[in-house]
This record gives C-alpha cells, sequence and structure tokens, in this order.
C-alpha cells in the first residue's frame, strides 16, 4: 500500500517534564530510585564536609589586626596572610621601590587585557609590544642600574612576583622553541632531525628538579673561573629548555593530525615551506593541541615552585619561610590555603581563556 | 577563418608540458615505466585509466609533489630537478585541482583566494581580493566569499578550489579526479566549470573517469594502465575504434555500468 504524506506535520513542543530544570533535575540526578538515593547520599557528605570548611574559612575567621594575638575565634587565622601580603607579593624586594614592581604589572595587565579583548585596533603592534619592548622595560624595571632606578639583586627577587617572572618568560620563550623543536622533528633534514630528537629525549628523560640542580650547582664548577650566570637566569633556562621539550611533543601531535593533502595544496600554490607553515599548517595544528599546550603552561606554572630548592623564593616558598617566623608559628594550613587560591586563579584563567579562544577559532570543521 | 586562426596559434604555441623516458618507484614499485607525452600549450588532455594504473602520480610529477627518479620533465621550458628554484617557478606557473578540495578550513574562501597571490606573488592585498572576486564570479560563487569551506557543499568547494588555484594565474592546470569525491548531484556544476575553465584556452592536463567531458573537451585521450601509457589517441577515435585491448576491457567496464 503506498503512502502519501498530504500535510508537512507541525512542530511540536517537547513534553515539559523533559525541559528546564525541571527536566535536567530528573535527567541528570533522579532519573531512578536508586540514582535518587545516591544523589541524596551525596548530598549528605558534600553538607557535612562544606559546612565546617566554611565555618573555619569565613564565618569564625579572623581578618583584622596586626598580631596572632587578634587571632581568637578558633577559625582561619587570615592576619597571617595580610600581615605578611607585601612580603609574599614582592618577596624581600626593597619597600620603597615596590612602585617599579606594581608599574611592571600594570603594564602587564594592560597588555593582556589589550590582546584579549576583542575589537582592539592594532593587534599586531601591541603583541610586537609585548614580545619585544615590555621584557626589556620589565627588566630595567626589576633590577634597576639605570635610569636613575637602584639596582635590587635578584637574589631580593621573591613571591608572587618571581613566580610571575618565572612562568612568563618560561610560557613566553618555550613556546616558539617548541614550535621549531617540533617542526625540525618532522623535518627531512636527517641532521636537524637528529638533533631535535636527541633534544627532546634528553631534556624529557630528566625531572625538572635535576635540571634545577645542575643549573644551580653543577655548572658553576664546569664554566671557566670568573665566569658566572645569575642564579635566576640559570633557572630560567633551565625551566624553559626542558619546558620547550614538553612543548614540542604537544605541538607534534597536531602537526601529525593536519591532512597530507594541506601540505600538498600550499605545496601545490607555490608556497615555501616556512610560508606554507605560518599560514597554513601552524595554525591549524595549534588550534588542535590547544588544551595540550595550555596543560604544559599550567604545569609550567606550577613546576616554578620548584625554584625553591635552589633558594629562590618564589610564592610557596616565601610563604614557607614565612612559616617559620617566631611570631606565626604553627599557621601552616592558612599559608597554603592561600598558596593554592592564587595558584588556582591564575591556573583557572588561563583555562578559561583558552577555551575562549577555542570558541572563537572555530569555523566548523 | 577560424581554422586558420587555430592552426595558426597551434603552430606558434609552444611545448607547455615534456615529459621524456620518466621512471619512477615507491621503493620496489615500479609505478612509472617510460612515460613519454608532449603536451602543446593550449592542449587539452585527459588521462583515464583503472585505479593503480599511475595515471596521478604522473600529473603530481608535473609539480613536483611526486619525485621521479629517471627521465625529464620540463615545464614551460623549465627543467624540474632538485633545484627548490625551479620548483618554486614550476609550481607558480602550474595550478593543480585535487580530488578532496583540501581547501584550508581555516581561511574563509577569499582567504584561501587570495594567500598564494599575496604571499607568493608579493600582490597588495586588495588587487588580490579583488582577482580573487573576480574569479569566484566566474565559479559562479561570489556571495560565499566569506564563508569557511566547512559550512559549503562538496561541489562548492572544488569550484572554490578551482577559484583559488586560478587567482595565481597559472598556464597550466593539473586536475587530480576533480570530481570523484563529490555527490552525483553536485557533479555536473563542477564539470560545467571546468568546461568553461577550457574554452578559456587554458592547458589542461585532467585525470578523470567523466567520459562525457574527455567526449566534449579533451584533444586527446590517454590511457594507462600497469604504469604504462597504453594508448593515445582523440576522444573520436579513443572512444570508438579502441586500439588496444586493455583499452577495450577497460572502457566496456566503466560505458557498461
Amino acid at each position: 500500500m503506498a503512502i502519501i504524506t498530504q500535510n508537512a506535520s507541525p512542530d511540536l513542543p517537547p513534553p515539559s517534564s523533559d525541559i528546564g530544570l525541571k527536566g535536567w533535575l530528573k535527567q541528570n540526578l533522579f532519573s531512578n530510585a536508586l540514582n535518587s538515593a545516591i544523589t541524596i547520599m551525596l548530598l549528605i557528605a558534600l553538607l557535612a564536609m562544606l559546612i565546617p570548611l566554611v565555618r573555619w574559612a569565613f564565618i569564625d575567621a579572623d581578618w583584622l589586626g596586626t598580631t596572632r594575638e587578634d587571632c581568637t575565634s578558633g577559625g582561619a587565622c587570615w592576619v597571617f596572610v595580610s600581615v605578611h601580603f607585601n612580603q609574599f607579593m614582592y618577596g624581600l624586594y626593597p619597600a620603597t621601590e615596590y612602585w617599579r614592581i606594581n608599574l611592571a604589572g600594570f603594564i602587564l595587565v594592560l597588555t593582556l587585557l589589550a590582546l584579549m579583548i576583542r575589537g582592539v585596533p592594532g593587534k599586531k603592534y601591541i603583541t610586537l609590544f609585548a614580545l619585544l619592548i615590555f621584557p626589556i622595560i620589565v627588566f630595567y624595571l626589576f633590577a634597576g642600574g639605570r635610569f636613575g632606578l637602584e639596582p635590587v639583586e635578584t637574589s631580593l627577587w621573591g613571591g608572587l612576583s618571581l613566580t610571575l617572572v618565572l612562568a612568563i618568560v618560561g610560557i613566553v620563550a618555550s613556546l616558539p622553541l617548541g614550535i621549531l623543536l617540533a617542526l625540525g622533528r618532522r623535518s627531512d633534514m636527517p641532521i636537524v632531525r637528529a638533533v631535535c630528537v636527541a633534544f627532546i629525549e634528553i631534556w624529557r628523560g630528566v625531572p625538572l628538579i635535576t635540571v634545577l640542580f645542575m643549573a644551580s650547582v653543577m655548572l658553576p664548577l664546569f664554566l671557566p673561573e670568573g665566569m658566572n650566570f645569575d642564579k635566576l637566569i640559570r633557572a630560567l633556562v633551565g625551566i624553559v629548555l626542558f619546558q620547550s621539550a614538553y612543548m614540542a611533543e604537544v605541538i607534534r601531535g597536531g602537526l601529525q593530525a593536519i591532512p597530507k593533502g594541506q601540505y600538498e595544496a600550499a605545496q601545490a600554490l607555490g608556497l615555501s615551506y616556512w610560508q606554507s607553515m605560518y599560514k597554513v599548517i601552524l595554525p591549524q595544528a595549534l588550534k588542535l593541541v590547544i588544551p595540550g599546550i595550555v596543560n604544559t603552561f599550567i604545569s609550567l606554572f606550577k613546576d616554578t615552585t620548584l625554584v625553591m630548592i635552589i633558594g629562590l623564593f618564589d610564592l610557596l616558598g616565601i610563604i614557607q619561610a614565612a612559616f617559620s617566623n617566631p611570631d606565626w608559628l604553627g599557621y601552616s594550613i592558612e599559608g597554603y590555603a592561600f598558596a593554592a587560591l592564587v595558584f588556582w586563579i591564575f591556573c583557572f584563567g588561563m583555562s578559561r581563556y583558552s577555551q575562549s579562544v577555542e570558541r572563537k577559532l572555530n569555523t566548523g570543521y | 577563418m577560424e581554422q586558420a586562426l587555430n592552426s595558426e596559434s597551434k603552430a606558434a604555441s609552444a611545448l607547455a608540458i615534456k615529459l621524456h623516458e620518466v621512471n619512477k618507484w615507491y621503493g620496489d614499485f615500479h609505478v612509472l615505466k617510460n612515460i613519454n607525452l608532449d603536451v602543446q600549450s593550449g592542449e587539452r588532455i585527459v588521462i583515464c585509466g583503472p585505479s593503480g594504473s599511475g595515471k596521478s602520480t604522473v600529473i603530481r610529477c608535473i609539480n613536483r609533489l611526486e619525485e621521479h627518479q629517471r627521465g625529464d620533465i620540463i615545464v614551460d621550458g623549465i627543467e624540474l630537478s632538485n633545484d627548490i628554484k625551479n620548483i618554486d617557478r614550476v609550481r607558480r606557473e602550474v595550478g593543480m585541482v585535487f580530488q578532496h578540495f583540501n581547501l584550508f578550513p581555516h581561511l574563509t574562501v577569499l582567504e584561501n583566494c587570495c594567500l598564494a597571490p599575496m604571499w607568493v606573488r608579493k600582490i597588495p592585498r586588495k588587487e588580490a581580493e579583488a582577482t580573487a572576486m573576480e574569479y569566484l564570479e566566474r565559479v559562479k560563487i561570489p556571495q560565499q566569499a566569506h564563508k569557511y569551506p566547512g559550512q559549503l557543499s562538496g561541489g562548492q568547494q572544488q569550484r572554490v578550489a578551482i577559484a583559488r588555484s586560478l587567482c595565481m594565474k597559472p598556464r597550466i592546470m593539473l586536475l587530480d579526479e576533480p570530481t570523484s569525491a563529490l555527490d552525483p548531484e553536485m557533479i555536473k556544476e563542477v564539470l560545467d566549470t571546468m568546461v568553461e575553465l577550457a574554452e578559456t584556452g587554458m592547458t589542461m592536463l585532467c585525470v578523470t573517469h567523466e567520459m562525457g567531458f574527455a567526449k566534449t573537451v579533451a584533444d586527446s585521450v590517454v590511457f594507462m594502465d600497469g604504469g604504462e601509457i597504453i594508448e593515445t589517441n582523440t576522444p573520436e577515435a579513443f572512444f570508438n575504434h579502441p586500439q588496444h585491448e586493455r583499452t577495450k576491457l577497460f572502457l566496456s567496464q566503466i560505458l557498461a555500468h
């Protein structure tokens, strides 16, 4: 029997129990008796843990004061953090020179905002400024010794500002180096390929702690008499080389995912190797591995805490140093909680920003 | 009159592509065996043959996407050797259209068309965009210029790919099974574009199974099998009086379905 539809059926709305908050709850939390029981049990367990935490951190906490005598209510003593706040931010940097770090931070925030907000004109020039001029400004602001600024030795740098210096230099330098290594590893030229493979495998094969130890303790032994690099620079070079090996492998994953036809189309149009990499292959490959790249950035950011074993006081290092302040013994939980919060804010920020970049770059392929 | 003009231009025309005793191996596998082929400027040649016969490899050797090990390939007077300068010169003069389009998915249609003219020919953006729009009009999709390839149908993507090649103002076009990856209802729009391209007098080398296209457009048909050129003839003779047994078998198989 033939079936002929005379009139198109109208679109009807879905049943009301399947949409909105009610539908979501039913689907996700209370879909059957067992799931409902699990939901309720987990809710009780969550409340049992959250209530004491909130009471300790907020309700019973002491926020104001200048000495440990101000902490009387039995909750968290945030006075510990507020008293040491400047130290946590600036390390042992002389207090009269804080403005230099503040100014550098202010320029950094402005530059990042200008780069991240869509529709800001002249992004090309801002990027050039950020990559070429900004590091010079920051160097002279931090180290001083020129333009009438008092010199400040790197051994006095510390706290969050040191963490940011390590992380930003690490991120900005390891990405291009990683790209070059990844391209080199896929090169047709055997010597280039061998050098890149050896570099990546050697640096990936050792722990970062070893790298930092080597840079700080062993390198000076091998260097000729009288020749010595700043400890911070040695640590930075170690971090950059180490992370670029990881970055290279992440990016290689992206390069391998690009179909051969893209390379061929670029070649057939007459684009040179570097042109086709820059305009065709890398934009696609990097987009594919944004999650992996940001993953590496985040772990780099947290790995900067390892510099404390070579005597540099990053944020975590300076907080731990404050634990041994005889006036403030016994407040390590507050210190670690503060460190965790600061690290989390930066890492979560990177993660969210990467997601928005992914959405922006999505062209539906 | 037209006849005279035609023969005169033919006589004046130079050799666009010359393949002399070209041999190629993939490892131990001898893919191309003594390929000899002369293509006059303005000539349109269709290469056909069963799969694995080496027909794609031949045209991929002409712009050096594949390397040949023995023999000479001379394109537009430039001999293809390991000299990267010569390879770049040849690629600038030779456009290529692929089976799977190979548009750049992260660029819009217009950007796809402007990329090579701007970076290889160093043409200013404005001028490159004007040229690109001209060719997009020619392939009848100017209204899609600001879309991404992922938003277009297969037929539209292939027409963009043709326009992208033409934006480099090539003297020779290589087409590698341009309709094989398309849904049946989209083949015609691409074939129409190819016929129009042929009417402009472009030198074309096309690997295709579209025998209708070969009959209407080609000056000669090359039949390949097992890495060799088995038979070369005018389309009229090729389809009506195939000489070789393998040609007859091939034609019976593709025309019977």
